[in-house]
């Protein structure tokens, strides 16, 4: 007996697909509902993740046959842990944001909500299609759905944002044609598309230089996609003026996404004695490291505060990629494998979109965009303010924060590897970490104008967002806590420990 | 065999600040209310630590583990006699400070005062939090808790230099923060555990002789709070603080944190037998005499009261790392003591600071010419406080150093008696100025004629007495004089509290058989 569980894969992806049409129709009629009808399916779709996840967890890998076609010629959805774990986390990524939206986008983009929610429910459709799907090219085709919805997102507020919009199409469209490139060199040597398929077919022909070259491009094309460095310029000025929501999922999902496709290809389409046969993964986990260095510093050069948290991202690409280039050599439980990546991921899903939605706050209530402007906002926007403290020190690394549990696990995790560099340099990040947010929080809390009063009873008028903004930033900043003692407690490390198996790198408790 | 009681006692320890911090920013709009609860927290968890001392001095250990962070650690409290000692120290201090805090930040109307309160409780949590610690992670998860709920009391006053000092302060603390994650990281990769021992956990694993070098520079280096110099600059500079600030954490919680994970890395993570086989004994002892020595020569150029108590800080947090440097049973022992009976007197004298600058308005040594005669008790406690550091009997101090001075004997290095002693002088040179010229100087001459120009009859017959002129400054007189008398008392008995007592358990756990 099968359990209706089962068809939930496709059904996160469809339902989505439908609602964005829906969407579009229902705002010719009334344009308000379109909002509504967003968020309704999105709860819908983060339920269903949980019992996706549930459901592999306690049952085992869902396989979903599109049409009934039997692979490797039909298309087939795979649900194992990783996928639905990274599945559960944009879902509810993408739910708290477009909560967040509603008062914002009425705010900022008056006219074009309607459109607004119908590409971000296309967005959410090709984010979720990436991760359900089993087969490599319908993995493209949802790169590409998810790349258009975010460059009309990103360029929505019109002006510079379409400069910012235009450079990552270019870029994404490079990457994307890379991405291209490598299913096709795999497909005329095996004449497969199914990534369980070529993942036995493939094995015979490793030495195959067609095979390298595959896989070599693969790493470039989804390394723009992640904005791993050098291959970052077009993230910062995508990520500063899209709105902010959006900036949001981008640093928190559509470029995790990627690292995910990452770990897919090279854990699922090519496998861990792949990896071993060439020293690539040491060469990402060096290429990762500087970009944690880089973009610390780029990130300490910037006054403007979006644009500051944009460089964090490429930095904190860096933590995932280099906890991916540290699985194949770290084999003790609980941070053995892919463990520190996928938690990272997660992680920074939580710290980064909290960020960006708090950046946002500011926009909305007063126009501020650059961190000088920052003075008094602790009083004036007292909860909001707190919000980012936390989440800033968390990206830092205070425990018991989620930061401070990456980092650990990453420094265990090297120290394992025998690589004292990276502890360095995780060590340092964290100091770089600390000189730019610690700047932000200064001139939020402690700086005064001169010639103020500075006395118990000067009360600056409170001027906070809405509720229905504020709630979705103060559940992630105390996520930031919560999940922080949950991994240290390693509740939810089991999740990860399975992935482990899956891919067959050791470990498990 | 060492018994083991599990209890819930360390974890309700620790709920006291934690939820006194809640409940104080609750009521930030009602400061009556809100140093209620400070009080209260403050009060509850002494009782609860003191409930503690007769189980630890049984011999047995209290144990609370919550949870496994990961294989071989677990986050949780181990509570043995050193740790204790700490715990009581800050734990008891606190309250005195809250008292204190009520007059002094009335007094001076300061602003933001909830957050003050806040932080404070928070702060606390740090401190005993470390202190309870039963391993390496757990401490360190509270040890960067204190840091950083610290700084919004350092930069407190939120001028361009109180922002520099906050910076600062944060730059150097979180910096070691980072050496000491790598210590800890290496420390689990090398033993597969980071629990405290008494024996040390390092004994016997395969890393090499220069890997345990690395390491513990690394482990020096990250517990940069015990302002050790090069490293010393943050303290002085964190003294732009309110007084209660600089008093009980920069006297205590703060830096003594930093000295107490030092001796625990010494004595619980190496222990002593490796240390000594590494020879590392002798270059902690003669690094720690260096700031010893140094730092009372930087003491006595400094003109603001409380940069000097700072640089005397310094030096002393030297001491005991100086003391348990000489791996001697008596010098380790001497270090113990040295934390609670330092803390006393040290607070004292910040505690005195901090009165002369509500009640008078001065902040430099040069300036308090005759203020004795205008404060007589709050100088009298100084007096107290200061014999103490000089190590002069029937104060706190006394005890402590002559503890010092025999583990150097024991150590058969007389070399370092000879430093002891003479770091011991320098303390007397710094000191000395500053009651000579509060009881021997005589007020300014033009000051004194302005004042007689308004009040002739008042200055004519005696000096104003100045520190109980307003009703609220009893709340700043009563702690000091509690401070100042326990300094006393705990020379003439050092079993109060039994802090004698668990430092004698924690002894005998370190050296067997002695």
């Amino acid at each position: 007996m099968s359990s209706v569980v089962e068809h939930f894969p496709v059904l996160v992806v469809v339902v989505s697909l439908l609602s964005a049409i829906t969407i579009f129709i229902a705002g010719w009629i009334n344009r308000k509902t379109s909002c509504y009808i967003s968020i309704a399916t999105l709860l819908g779709q983060f339920i269903a993740s949980l019992f996706i996840l549930h459901h592999v967890m306690t049952i085992g890998p869902i396989y979903y046959r599109l049409g009934g076609w039997v692979p490797p010629w039909g298309i087939e959805y795979v649900m194992d842990a990783l996928n639905a774990y990274v599945l559960v986390i944009l879902l509810f990524l993408g739910l708290v944001c477009v909560i967040y939206s509603k008062r914002n986008i009425e705010h900022e983009l008056p006219q074009k909500v309607v459109s607004f929610y119908t590409i971000y429910q296309l967005l959410i459709t090709g984010l979720c299609g990436i991760t359900v799907t089993g087969d490599i090219f319908n993995m493209y085709v949802f790169i590409e759905i998810t790349c258009l919805s975010a460059y009309a997102l990103i360029g929505s507020r019109g002006k510079i944002a379409l400069k910012a919009s235009f450079t990552y199409l270019i870029l994404g469209s490079i990457g994307a044609c890379f991405f291209l490139l490598g299913i096709g060199f795999l497909y005329a040597v095996t004449g497969s598309l199914n990534m369980k398929d070529l993942s036995i077919l493939l094995p015979p022909l490793y030495g195959n230089r067609v095979v390298l070259a595959a896989f070599v491009f693969f790493i470039v094309g989804l390394s723009i996609k992640m904005a791993l460095f050098p291959l970052h310029t077009w993230l910062p000025d995508a990520h500063a003026f899209a709105p902010s929501e959006i900036s949001a999922m981008l640093s928190g999902i559509i470029i995790e996404i990627s690292t995910y496709a990452f770990i897919r290809v090279a854990f699922s389409v090519f496998t861990v004695n792949f990896i071993k046969l060439l020293p690539i993964f040491e060469i990402i986990s060096w290429i990762a490291a500087i970009a944690i260095i880089i973009g610390s510093i780029l990130a300490i050069t910037q006054t403007n505060l979006k644009r500051m948290l944009a460089y964090s991202s490429v930095a904190n690409m860096g933590y995932i990629m280099l906890a991916v280039g540290l699985s194949t050599s770290a084999s003790h439980y609980p941070w053995s494998g892919l463990t520190p990546a996928g938690m990272h991921i997660l992680n920074h899903a939580l710290m980064k979109s909290c960020l960006f939605l708090v950046a946002g706050a500011f926009i909305y209530k007063a126009n501020l965009w650059e961190i000088k402007d920052f003075q008094g906002l602790g009083r004036r926007m007292p909860y909001t303010s707190a919000a980012f403290v936390i989440a800033a020190l968390s990206m830092i690394g205070v425990p018991p924060s989620v930061g401070f549990v990456s980092k650990l696990y990453i420094i265990l995790a090297s120290l394992e590897a025998k690589q004292f560099v990276f502890v360095a340099v995780l060590l340092l990040s964290s100091l770089l970490n600390l000189v730019y947010f610690w700047r932000v929080i200064e001139t939020m809390y402690m700086k005064v104008e001169e010639g103020t009063e500075r006395t118990h009873t000067s009360h600056v008028p409170r001027d906070e967002i809405p509720l229905s903004m504020l709630i979705p930033i103060l559940t992630l900043s105390s996520l930031c806590i919560l999940m922080g003692i949950l991994w240290l407690m390693k509740i939810p490390i089991p999740i990860l420990s399975r992935v482990n198996v899956l891919f067959g790198l050791v470990g498990g408790p | 065999m060492i018994g083991l009681t599990e209890s819930i006692q360390p974890l309700l320890a620790l709920l006291c600040p934690a939820l006194g911090s809640i409940l104080i920013l609750i009521s930030g709009k009602r400061p009556n209310v809100r140093e209620a609860w400070t009080l209260l927290a403050s009060l509850f968890q002494f009782l609860i630590i003191l409930s503690m001392v007769p189980i630890i001095l049984k011999g047995e250990r209290i144990e609370s583990y919550l949870f496994t962070m990961f294989p071989g650690i677990d986050f949780g409290f181990r509570v043995d006699a050193f740790g204790l000692l700490f715990a009581l120290t800050a734990s008891s201090l606190w309250i005195v400070v809250s008292i204190y805090s009520i007059g002094y930040m009335r007094a001076l109307k300061e602003h933001a005062q909830t957050r003050f309160y806040f932080c404070f409780a928070l702060a606390i949590l740090g401190a005993v939090g470390v202190a309870l610690s039963g391993n390496l992670v757990t401490m360190y998860i509270f040890y960067e808790i204190l840091t950083v709920s610290t700084y919004p009391l350092v930069a407190h006053e939120q001028s361009s230099e109180a922002l520099f000092a906050g910076r600062k302060y944060l730059a150097y603390l979180l910096t070691g923060g980072c050496f000491l994650l790598g210590a800890i990281a290496l420390t689990y990769s090398v033993a597969e555990t980071t629990d405290f021992r008494p024996g040390g956990i390092l004994t016997g694993t395969m890393a090499s002789r220069s890997m345990f070098l690395i390491l513990f520079v690394l482990f020096i280096i990250g517990f940069m709070k015990a302002a050790y110099m090069p490293f010393h600059s943050w303290l002085p500079t964190a003294m732009v603080a309110p007084t209660p600030v600089s008093a009980l954490l920069h006297a205590v919680a703060v830096v003594k944190a930093g000295v107490f994970g030092i001796v625990r890395t010494v004595c619980y993570i190496y222990g002593i037998d490796l240390m000594r086989d590494l020879g590392l004994g002798i270059m902690l002892a003669s690094f720690a005499a260096l700031t010893m020595i140094g730092a009372s020569l930087f003491a006595i150029a400094q003109d603001n009261l409380k940069k000097r108590l700072a640089y005397s800080t310094i030096s002393q947090l030297s001491f005991i790392i100086f003391g348990v440097a000489l791996l001697s049973p008596m010098g380790v022992m001497g270090a113990m003591i040295y934390i609670p009976f330092h803390g006393f007197m040290k607070i004292t004298l910040f505690l005195c600071a901090g009165a002369i600058l509500v009640a008078s308005g001065k902040k430099d040594i040069s300036e308090m010419a005759g203020i004795g005669r205008a404060m007589p008790i709050t100088m009298l406690a100084f007096t107290v406080g200061a014999l103490g550091m000089c190590g002069v009997p029937p104060v706190a101090g006394f005890i402590s150093k002559w503890f010092l001075a025999i583990g150097a004997v024991q150590s058969g290095q007389m070399v370092f008696l000879a430093l002891l002693l003479i770091a011991s002088l320098l303390d007397v040179v710094y000191f000395y100025p500053i009651i000579r010229t509060a009881f021997f100087e005589k007020m300014p001459q033009d000051e004194v004629l302005k004042e007689r120009e308004a009040k002739v009859a008042l200055f004519s017959k005696k000096t104003e007495i100045i520190e109980t002129r307003r009703p609220l400054y009893y709340f700043i007189l009563l702690p000091i004089a509690i401070t100042a008398s326990f300094s006393i008392l705990f020379c003439l008995f050092p079993d109060l509290f039994h802090i004698y007592g668990l430092a004698q358990v924690a002894i005998r756990d370190l050296f067997r058989g002695w």
